[in-house]
């Protein structure tokens, strides 16, 4: 094992003392939002699905290629010493931005599906038998449903859902309920991509374990919005994407308790993965190894580690308290336009702003704000028993990240009421 | 309004969103498909009379935007009196419209729904002006369809 560098992520002082973020900074930093749409300035306000990449992350790629690029592990040359050192020191970036409690608990991936997958392969495939029970909430995204799925059809096990209520909040005492002799895992969503509704994740992870049940918690919305304690949390398994916290896509990472993780059946076989092979016996690497076959995005992990540094210079609670801003200004403004209607007004809510117009269809209106410069996302948003819970083919959303300004929502507002006229 | 989004959203087809012709299933119906658009969740379902190779009677249901309701209003329109053969004519005709292949197309056979030509500076609208289209293709094809036809 090559040496480490210990990177710190420096959170900025808290309270009120900490200075306030800098946005003109900030927006010159991420290069894309120079662009001109139609020769109009670029409102970026689909972050839910990707965020636009810093400067800094940007520039870790092109380095990564010009300095470093070599396999990992496997080299005694200088270069390649180099790049395992900065892929380590990125996977060392990664825990300490969850506050994990050791390195080796934090596996690559290639995002958020991947973890998922991953989980759903291997902790499934070996805990889950006929008769069993998964439990997910009614405001998962695709990614945690479907792999799921797979597993109950091959496993003659079965899917259960906890409820959410008209304000797409989870029914708390229906998703203890439904916590069981039968259930073998919790799989839940921390921030609803489509409603935008922060979970009681807290309490969710203490009910199932009083049951003694593990949970994955789903996290790919909420990392980019507030800091995640995965200690404080106790959740046994958590996923995010690297593409939606400022970093590359095709990069994500699956935290896993470690204890967990040394039980599980390997996810993919091949190099990197194992200690030893012979055609009688093959011997698994250590974690996180066991579940690195391949040669993994050498590139993307270090670019990730740099966009993790980035915001976490920027202060998470900073970033949070813009975006509340953000939510609470938007909500105002855009929910008083006449025949708009929010979907999704749970209290507890974050970087999302989910709404469908009369005699609008989100798909139109997604058209018309493209051509005033504004991207939106329009659609099911990957959550369709979400859209069916509202009884709505689609919504329009907005979404926010630490670059948007109250400009950027009021921009919204105007190119909402362009499609107004031109449908009224 | 730009000058773009004028040609998109012409008077014509906002009119035809908003009032749609033959969004009904005709009782008589004999051919019938489910047509799904799974990027934005534009649901149509087309409903035929069919008496022999020529179709007699013609409606659609459904939710989706402005372009695609349009598309479906005014191809009911056009198709109906039609064979079989020159509805799919027809569908080619207005793929290559709206696809931008064919300029000229909108000399053709497409009569008002040349109005249409608009789609093709937008191309991720496509999919939306074509739904109705692949819906009917698909009726057409088969009694009964059971599996909804997908525009991806």
């Amino acid at each position: 094992m090559t040496a480490v560098t210990q990177p710190v992520l420096h959170e900025p002082p808290q309270g009120k003392t900490a200075p306030a973020l800098d946005l003109a900074k900030i927006r010159a930093d991420f290069p894309i939002l120079a662009e001109r749409i139609y020769g109009k300035r670029l409102v970026y306000l689909d972050n839910a699905a990707t965020s636009q990449k810093p400067r800094a992350v940007i520039d870790a790629i092109t380095h990564y290629y010009e300095h470093l690029n070599a396999n990992i592990h496997r080299g005694v040359h200088t270069l390649s010493v180099r790049a395992t050192e900065a892929h380590d020191a990125a996977r060392e970036t990664v825990r300490c931005f969850l506050n994990a409690a050791d390195r080796r608990e934090i596996v690559f991936v290639r995002g958020a599906t991947e973890a998922i997958n991953l989980v759903a392969q291997t902790y499934g495939r070996s805990h889950v038998g006929a008769g069993d029970e998964i439990l997910i909430t009614a405001m998962e995204h695709h990614s945690n449903i479907v792999p799921w799925q797979i597993l109950c059809e091959e496993k003659g096990a079965h899917l259960r859902v906890a409820p959410i209520d008209d304000r797409g909040e989870l029914e708390l005492d229906e998703f203890a309920k439904l916590i069981g002799p039968r259930t073998k895992l919790v799989a839940v969503t921390q921030v609803s991509n489509a409603l935008g509704t922060v979970t009681p994740i807290r309490k969710m992870i203490e009910l199932a374990h009083r049951r003694g049940v593990p949970v994955l918690v789903d996290g790919a919305q909420a990392v980019p919005h507030f800091a995640v304690d995965v200690q404080a949390l106790d959740c046994d398994f958590y996923a995010f994407s690297g593409h939606k916290v400022y970093g590359p896509t095709g990069i994500g990472v699956l935290y896993g308790k470690r204890a967990l993780l040394e039980a599980m059946p390997p996810y993919q076989g091949g190099g990197d993965m194992i200690s030893s092979v012979t055609f009688e016996k093959t011997t698994y690497n250590d974690l996180p190894f066991k579940f690195e076959a391949g040669t993994p995005d050498i590139a993307g992990a270090i670019a990730l580690g740099v966009a993790l540094e980035y915001i976490s210079k920027l202060g998470m609670k900073n970033i949070a308290a813009h975006e509340q801003d953000l939510l609470a200004y938007a909500t105002e403004k855009v929910g008083a336009l006449p025949g708009v209607r929010l979907i999704g007004t749970a209290p507890e809510r974050t970087g999302v702003l989910s709404f469908v117009m009369d005699g609008v269809h989100p798909h139109d209106l997604g058209t018309i704000l493209d051509r005033e410069g504004i991207a939106i996302r329009t659609g099911h948003h990957c959550a369709q028993p979400v859209m069916d819970r509202f009884k709505i083919p689609a919504t329009a959303r907005a979404s926010f990240a630490v670059y948007n300004t109250r400009e950027d929502i009021d921009a919204l507002v105007e190119g909402i009421g362009k499609a107004h006229e031109v449908f009224a | 309004m730009t000058a773009e989004l004028g040609e998109l959203y012409q008077e014509v087809i906002l009119e035809h969103s908003k009032a749609p012709r033959n969004f009904r299933r005709p009782v008589s119906a004999n051919h019938e498909a489910e047509g799904y658009n799974p990027l934005c969740g534009d649901r149509c379902s087309v409903y035929i009379d069919m008496d022999g190779d020529a179709i007699k009677e013609i409606g659609f249901q459904g939710s989706g935007c402005a372009i695609s309701r349009a598309s479906a209003s005014m191809m009911t329109q056009m198709v109906k009196g039609k064979t079989k053969a020159e509805a799919v004519k027809l569908f080619e005709q207005f793929h290559n419209l709206v696809t931008g292949k064919d300029e000229e197309a909108k000399a053709g056979d497409l009569g008002k729904m040349a109005v249409f030509a608009g789609v093709s500076r937008f191309p991720a609208r496509v999919k939306c002006a074509t739904l109705a289209w692949h819906t009917l293709q698909s009726a057409l094809e088969d009694e009964r369809k059971h599996e909804p036809v997908s525009t991806e």
